[in-house]
């Protein structure tokens, strides 16, 4: 997976905070679609909300554009509190999962018109769509109306037309939802690119997690109105901290137990699940017999034919069922207990010997080191 | 779920936007019924206009007269019913007749119309786009055509001297011309040709948003033709049935010009009742109490569709 | 709802046949409007006689004038305040009194028509002794009144007319504004357009053809009204339909066959026009952006 890192180089303090959503929540009658959501996002970072249908974070996006109301709650841009100004004086612009192109206009005009409702002058207008046009390859089509255009292409025209105005805030609606997964991967970067030239603070909503690790460089996952955990890609990957997080992204083998041994630089956690300890390389805060779960991903856990030493972190098992995808398999093994564990391999790992199959018994090893422990 | 939730942003100035229909419609369609209540408790009188004022205001004294005669009549004729053997009373009887013929009428009307017109409204709506478009066009035309002139047709064809008396004697199949015309069959077939597109147009509009995958899984679980239309087609169609329904009984209960042009006044029908007390007696009380009262018959239905409609417009959003 | 497999026979004889129920009287009109002889039942021969002898009756003339022009005023008012009612029902959420307002809307396509004639006619009545009218000492402002309500005539059957159309257009609006895209509106307001610019700007043309739409409906309805008419109209307006209805009471001339066949390929014209906007074209622009946003045309 590639990741698109912070370049947050050395910002001012104002910049640092530039975007303060500060305690937003959004009921209607009981129901609290956004639930007392507080975010600092700095100047040209590009932040993803990720969640499935129903997390708010829809909601919350269009509480930034305006389409929305907030129940209670405040958000500056740039010191300014947007809260207070409707829809159509906020310096944001937003692009729609639709794409929403006027389909009476043409594509030129479908850009410059959020330029001529500020009166900007003919010629300057004429300039910046000119430019932005290019930017986004679309010029030879500048005449063509919407309903002429092919999807990537209107697509194109749409982000054109969020940044003509220059927004200090650009929101991004499921920008690829409608497209098909290779045009996805092309267009993810191809976005990207285009928002960093320009050089723009940018929140993006997304369900799919490829597409928010792809193009962000924080992201906030979002679950029935509450954000559960704010960090870059890598650190909600390898270090969730909860065990929903956990469950979101990726694939995770997730065991509950009771923590047994408690040290200052180690710890043991005994599972029902699993024959023998759980050793985790680091300590706990908390109480010995305190119920934890401890959660490690599929890369994470080999597979082997030759009986370990040590007494902690491995089991028996058999394979039950294996996913060949090319450069690595999938391995579902049934350990002693019933319970099913995920092992993902690559190939080259069983070089010389003959891979696992079907009803093989097999060893399965847990990582001593990239375990996580999880406290809810 | 969440397009149910949306509380869309909303402009000031809405209450502006959405007083001018409002006033329009509170007051040249809702402030008109209290008139009509209004004059039906007056005296008619030779004036203009030709009712007595109900508030008179004279040596400084205010008296308000409310005059029930008019209703007295109708309800001495319910009483009539009530005390006289059936046919007599039937016979004395003018308005309580009306409104009975009139309601018979509406819901011969619904019903043929319903019969008719639903397997028309239910191939349409299963057709394919382009032949969707050309038929719901064949049956907008007539709809569109001054009915007037297509009643009028209908006199040229049932008359006696005229095109279906004239084919059936060609034919053999009668040897004199058969009474057609002025009769209550030429009335219900007037009403159904008129109210037709009326019954159509509402049921294809809900019949068309169905989803034909339904149909599909429903054959592939082994259903056969019939089943499937009576378990599953005509339940889910009863939204459109009950708004094609209202949209024909509603005003046909009040028909005016259909019975005056193909039914030659043997059988009355409150609609006529209330235009000759209008028109020809000058007795404007009277024809607004018939009004009020038939208000009042169609209150159940008027109010019964309109919670329909909202609990539609509900189910949408 | 289709099935993509086409009619079957014994469905495709009930079309004909139901087809065949609504155009009969139509095509006989259509016939006999060239028939030289006067009874229906002998055909004397083609003759182009009734349409001469229409266009010399100058009381049919002068009642089609009448009729056109209050038809052209009352499509458009109704077209106005239908889309505003329109607008209303299908973006305004819940306001207190939407119950009574959607009521309001629709009574007028479903009431009765002679109830609705005759309460028109009583308000107009009551306005009239309201204001003073005949009276002398009635104020400049109960003149205006006077000179629109005073009599029974042009101004009274142009507000029952519209009254009653702008019914049948808020449907037609309504169902168009539940079609098209609703972000289309939200963009506008993104980008700068304050809401009452973008109805104008964006709202109206990407609706436009149910406008249209809704105008030749209102249009064909208020030519064809009677009932409501012969309430609100004086002596001095007499309308096509009125001349229509004392015409066939009375039993006369198959100048009206001539009259029908002129309005029937009036309103032809139109259904073919309204059909073309309505469900076509704007339909295939609407499905060629679906399509292609589902990346299906990328």
């Amino acid at each position: 997976m590639v990741t698109v890192e912070a370049k947050q180089g050395n910002l001012a303090l104002k910049d640092q905070n530039y975007l303060e959503i500060k305690g937003i929540t959004k009921k209607f009658g009981d129901f609290y679609a956004v639930d007392d959501v507080d975010l600092v996002i700095p100047k040209n970072e590009i932040f993803a909300l990720l969640g499935s249908s129903g997390s708010g974070k829809s909601t919350l996006l269009r509480i930034l554009a305006g389409m929305e109301t907030a129940t209670e709650g405040s958000i500056l841009l740039d010191g300014e509190n947007i809260l207070d100004l409707p829809p159509y004086r906020r310096p944001t612009n937003m692009m729609f999962q639709s794409y929403a192109l006027f389909p009476h206009m043409t594509v030129e005009d479908n850009v410059a018109f959020g330029l001529k409702q500020d009166k900007v002058p003919k010629g300057e207008i004429a300039e910046r769509v000119g430019k932005l046009l290019d930017l986004v390859q679309m010029r030879k089509l500048a005449r063509r109306k919407p309903h002429q255009l092919s999807g990537g292409q209107q697509q194109r025209v749409a982000l054109a037309r969020s940044l003509a105005k220059r927004p200090k805030l650009l929101l991004l609606d499921e920008p690829l939802g409608a497209l098909d997964k290779k045009l996805r991967m092309e267009t993810q970067l191809e976005l990207v690119n285009v928002i960093e030239t320009v050089g723009v603070t940018c929140i993006m909503v997304t369900h799919d997690q490829e597409e928010a690790m792809t193009m962000a460089s924080r992201i906030a996952i979002m679950s029935e109105g509450k954000l559960k955990q704010v960090g870059t890609p890598r650190e909600i990957y390898e270090f969730p901290n909860c065990r929903f997080t956990a469950e979101f992204i990726g694939t995770t083998n997730t065991f509950e137990g009771k923590m047994v041994v408690d040290e200052v630089d180690h710890c043991v956690i005994e599972s029902a699940e699993l024959p023998r300890g759980i050793y985790v390389g680091h300590g706990i805060t908390g109480p010995r017999g305190m119920t934890v779960w401890y959660t490690i991903r599929p890369e994470d856990v080999t597979l082997s034919y030759t009986r370990p030493t040590g007494e902690h972190n491995w089991s028996e098992g058999r394979v039950q069922e294996i996913a060949y995808l090319g450069s690595h398999s999938v391995y579902h093994v049934k350990l002693p207990s019933g319970r099913l564990i995920i092992a993902s391999v690559p190939s080259s790992h069983w070089a010389g010997q003959k891979p696992a199959t079907w009803g093989d018994d097999i060893i399965v090893q847990l990582s001593n080191t990239e375990g996580v422990v999880l406290t809810s | 779920m969440m397009a149910k939730l949306r509380a869309r942003f909303l402009p000031k100035g809405r209450t502006m936007v959405i007083g001018i229909p409002y006033l329009w419609l509170l007051f040249f369609f809702m402030l008109p019924f209290f008139f009509v209540l209004k004059i039906s408790f007056a005296q008619p009188d030779i004036a203009q206009p030709p009712y007595q004022p109900l508030v008179k205001h004279e040596d400084n004294k205010l008296t308000v007269q409310l005059d029930t005669t008019k209703y007295k009549t109708l309800s001495d004729e319910i009483d009539g019913f009530i005390e006289k053997p059936w046919a007599q009373a039937k016979e004395e009887s003018q308005y309580v007749v009306a409104y009975w013929n009139a309601l018979k009428l509406a819901f011969f009307t619904t019903l043929f119309t319903l019969l008719i017109g639903y397997p028309i409204a239910y191939n349409i709506a299963r057709a394919d786009e382009a032949s969707r478009n050309t038929l719901l066009m064949l049956v907008m035309i007539p709809f569109w055509t001054s009915f007037l002139l297509r009643v009028y047709a209908w006199i040229g064809i049932l008359k006696d001297n005229g095109v279906l008396n004239n084919i059936l004697m060609a034919m053999g199949v009668i040897h004199e011309p058969v009474q057609m015309l002025y009769t209550p069959f030429s009335v219900l077939l007037g009403m159904v040709y008129n109210y037709l597109p009326f019954m159509i147009l509402p049921l294809y509009a809900h019949l068309v948003k169905l989803d034909g995958r339904l149909f599909e899984a429903a054959a592939d679980l082994g259903a056969k033709p019939w089943t499937i239309f009576f378990s599953i087609t005509l339940p889910l169609s009863k939204a459109g049935m009950i708004a094609g329904s209202m949209m024909v009984f509603i005003p046909a209960v009040g028909e005016y010009v259909i019975p005056a042009l193909l039914g030659g006044g043997e059988v009355v029908f409150i609609g006529n009742k209330l235009m000759d007390d209008f028109g020809a007696n000058l007795d404007w009380p009277q024809a607004s109490a018939v009004a009020v009262i038939m208000l009042l018959l169609l209150l159940a239905p008027i109010v019964w569709f309109h919670r329909f409609e909202m609990k539609q417009r509900e189910a949408e959003q | 709802m289709s099935n993509g497999k086409g009619m079957p026979l014994s469905n495709k004889i009930y079309m004909a046949l139901g087809f065949f129920f609504l155009y009969a009287p139509i095509v006989s009109l259509v016939i006999y409007s060239f028939n030289e002889s006067r009874l229906v039942t002998v055909w004397g021969g083609f003759s182009l006689k009734w349409y001469q002898a229409l266009f010399n009756d100058s009381a049919l003339l002068a009642s089609a004038s009448l009729s056109f022009k209050i038809a052209f005023l009352s499509a458009t008012l109704a077209v106005v305040l239908g889309t505003i009612a329109g607008l209303v029902l299908a973006r305004f959420g819940r306001f207190r009194g939407l119950s009574l307002f959607a009521g309001m809307t629709t009574a007028p396509m479903v009431m009765p028509e002679v109830i609705v004639g005759l309460s028109m006619l009583l308000l107009f009545v009551a306005l009239q002794s309201a204001l003073g009218c005949g009276e002398e000492s009635a104020g400049l402002l109960a003149r205006i009144g006077c000179w629109a309500f005073g009599e029974r005539g042009m101004v009274t059957i142009w507000i029952g007319h519209t009254t009653l159309c702008m019914a049948y257009v808020s449907v037609l609006v309504q169902s168009r504004l539940k079609e098209i895209d609703q972000s289309l509106e939200d963009a506008a307001m993104d980008l700068g357009c304050p809401p009452f610019k973008m109805f104008f700007v964006i709202t109206v043309p990407v609706i436009s053809q149910a406008l249209v739409a809704g105008w030749m409906l209102s249009f064909t309805l208020s030519l064809d009204d009677y009932v409501l008419t012969a309430f609100l109209s004086g002596p001095g307006s007499t309308t096509m339909p009125q001349w229509i209805f004392s015409s066939i009471r009375l039993g006369l001339t198959p100048e009206i066959n001539a009259l029908a066949t002129i309005v029937i390929a009036m309103v032809t014209v139109f259904v073919v026009v309204s059909n073309r906007l309505m469900l076509s074209a704007q339909a295939k622009r609407d499905k060629a952006m679906q399509m292609a946003v589902a990346g299906k045309a990328g």
